[in-house]
């Protein structure tokens, strides 16, 4: 009964109000490092050095005026921010943060569930995701809108197709679909997946980058061509929602990478027995540190590259990304057999 | 106990949403109730231990196909939908009692021909690995290996007609 | 109660007779489209709830082969769809009469 419905409730709880305010310093994390590259200082005013601007923030977006388009479709205009920000946050159910920990008593993993599809689970949580961009530009009602929402969920289907090949790969190399199963193929054969299969990796990474709309892929939301793409018409609660649910899905993208190319919870040499001396650090800690540099890894090519043009991101997509995963997936399958 | 409760509200949410679906005015509403019963039926494949197929279902399905209705439907957005006025010609009502009729039977027969759970079937997979997905995988790559690269070759043929059906100028 | 693969016959049979209903009663064509969705999915509870009964994954790869199948045919009948909407701007099936005497 505890075992059944307490324990899992309770780790959805503290796992939601951990991304909540990971979110939330997110944003300002993203400001400040931005600014940094850039040699400046951001945002300094509200508390010291900034660090209560997020609160700021919260309280600005709460207070807004609500405002609905005049021939909006009032249902799915209230919906869409829902079906964007609910696919972004349930995709943490199957992550794992760590190995088991032994509390009062029971052993009880750090993740919420470990089901044997957990891969697949992700794919299909992204792919529900598409449709409130989808819903949110249409139910506008007006242009920018509609042309951002159908260019951004172009762009995600695109390249949902490479990302999903890419997991081919590694599922190729694990042989198991279980987030935990692929971790533990990592202790087994030693090295971390991101040194086997490297091309998979950056398709990966290049790909988890226009899953989320973000630089330089960002051309859906970017302020000097479509105002502000789907999100246009939104104010208030409904804005926060959309923007909560960008970077909520940049933090499920930095530890699906995490778990599937860097050895999720394990350290640096895991089999290396000499490095023994590293496990006093808890294996959430390695998780935690590895998927913020996965985070800083989004904030900084965002200030570093030019965006690209629609018509070059479908190319690179298509033309690029495809043919080279579905590569990669041959040769790692003829590799596999021949050793 | 547990496992009836599940059933009947997802049942019943399966065959409200499926209703909507043929029933609402707006193209829009009508698809976003499909996306909704496909993915309680999902809920339903999990319920049955299918879990690989409940997967499928909401990233081909739900994720892809609707996905495309969804396009289609803001492509062809019609000042004038097709059901404006009524038309005589079609007898709605005669052919819903019919197919009420029809289910009916279905049910009745269903009720009065249980058949008896068989044992495990002779021509099951030699290996009989623990997961339902390791199972599918051993039968898809086996047994039907041949009707699974036909289905590869179909969809390839769809993508090029699809492409070649959709094009403004060839 | 026990659920037995006779609920689920019953609830599969209820599906497909509202998607025939769908197909049958409405005119706008995309609607007539989803509505073989909803029959397909029918046939699919139909396989898997037998292939649940008798502990076989055969019920599971045909029904994986169904998703294809609907796939593939829901791609090429938008495909028609659309090049028809270019060429009447309708989507009405009364209207698609084009090679009726």
């Amino acid at each position: 009964m505890i075992d059944l419905y307490v324990i899992p409730l309770l780790k959805i709880f503290f796992i939601l109000t951990g991304v909540l305010i990971t979110v939330m310093y997110l944003v300002l994390l993203e400001r400040k490092v931005q600014a940094w590259i850039q040699v400046r200082l951001g945002p300094m005013r509200v508390g010291p050095h900034g660090v209560l601007q997020p609160v700021a923030d919260v309280l600005k977006l709460f207070v807004k005026e609500d405002i609905t388009p005049v021939k909006a479709d009032r249902w799915v205009y209230t919906l869409a921010p829902v079906i964007v920000l609910v696919p972004a946050l349930i995709a943490f159910a199957v992550i794992p943060f760590g190995t088991s920990v032994h509390l009062f008593g029971r052993k009880i993993g750090l993740e919420v569930s470990d089901i044997n599809v957990g891969l697949l689970y992700i794919v299909s949580v992204a792919s529900i995701g598409v449709y409130g961009i989808i819903l949110g530009g249409w139910s506008s009602n007006s242009k920018y809108p509609l042309l951002g929402s159908l260019r951004s969920s172009a762009q995600l289907i695109s390249y949902e197709l490479a990302v999903t090949l890419t997991f081919v790969a590694v599922i190729v190399m694990s042989g198991s679909l279980s987030m935990v199963g692929i971790v533990n193929a990592q202790y087994n054969h030693g090295v971390w997946f991101a040194f086997a299969q490297p091309v998979a990796f950056v398709i990966y990474f290049i790909g988890g980058l226009a899953e989320t709309n973000r630089s330089p892929f960002d051309l859906p939301e970017a302020e000097s061509e479509l105002v502000a793409g789907f999100h246009t018409e939104y104010s208030g609660m409904r804005f926060a929602l959309f923007f909560l649910a960008e970077y909520a899905n940049m933090i499920v993208v930095s530890a699906v990478a995490t778990t599937l190319f860097f050895g999720g919870w394990l350290r640096p040499f895991p089999n290396v027995v000499s490095l023994r001396f590293l496990d006093f650090v808890p294996s959430w800690a390695w998780f935690v540190a590895k998927t913020f540099c996965f985070l800083y890894l989004f904030l900084w090519i965002r200030a570093t590259f030019p965006r690209y043009r629609y018509d070059q991101l479908m190319r690179l997509g298509w033309k690029l990304l495809i043919p080279i995963a579905i590569a990669n997936i041959v040769v790692t399958a003829g590799v596999k057999l021949l050793l | 106990m547990a496992e009836a409760l599940t059933f009947y509200t997802l049942a019943g949410l399966i065959l409200a949403f499926a209703v909507l679906v043929i029933t609402a005015r707006n193209t829009v509403h009508s698809v976003l109730f499909l996306v909704a019963n496909f993915l309680f039926v999902a809920a339903l494949y999990v319920l049955l231990g299918a879990q690989f197929l409940a997967v499928i279902q909401v990233v081909v399905y739900a994720g892809g196909i609707v996905v495309l209705y969804l396009f289609v439907v803001m492509l062809v957005n019609l000042k004038r939908p097709p059901e404006a006025h009524h038309d005589p010609r079609r007898r709605s009502r005669l052919g819903v009692t019919v197919a009420l009729v029809v289910l009916a039977e279905i049910v009745v027969i269903g009720l009065y021909g249980y058949v008896q759970p068989a044992g495990p079937a002779a021509a099951a997979t030699p290996h009989l690995v623990a997961q339902n997905i390791e199972r599918v995988g051993w039968a898809l790559y086996t047994e039907y290996l041949i009707p699974f690269e036909l289905a590869s070759m179909l969809l390839l043929v769809a993508m090029v007609g699809a492409i070649v059906l959709a094009k403004r100028e060839l | 109660m026990v659920i037995t693969p006779t609920h689920y016959l019953v609830l599969s049979a209820a599906l497909f007779v509202i998607g025939i209903i769908g197909v049958m009663t409405r005119r706008n064509i995309i609607v007539i489209f989803m509505s073989i969705e909803l029959i397909l999915n029918a046939v699919n509870i139909n396989l898997i709830a037998f292939s649940s009964q008798l502990q076989n994954a055969v019920g599971q790869v045909f029904a994986i082969f169904v998703v294809c199948v609907a796939a593939a045919e829901a791609a090429v009948g938008l495909g028609i769809i659309l090049a028809f909407y270019r060429n009447k701007e309708t989507i009405n099936i009364d209207e698609m009469n084009l090679m009726r005497w």
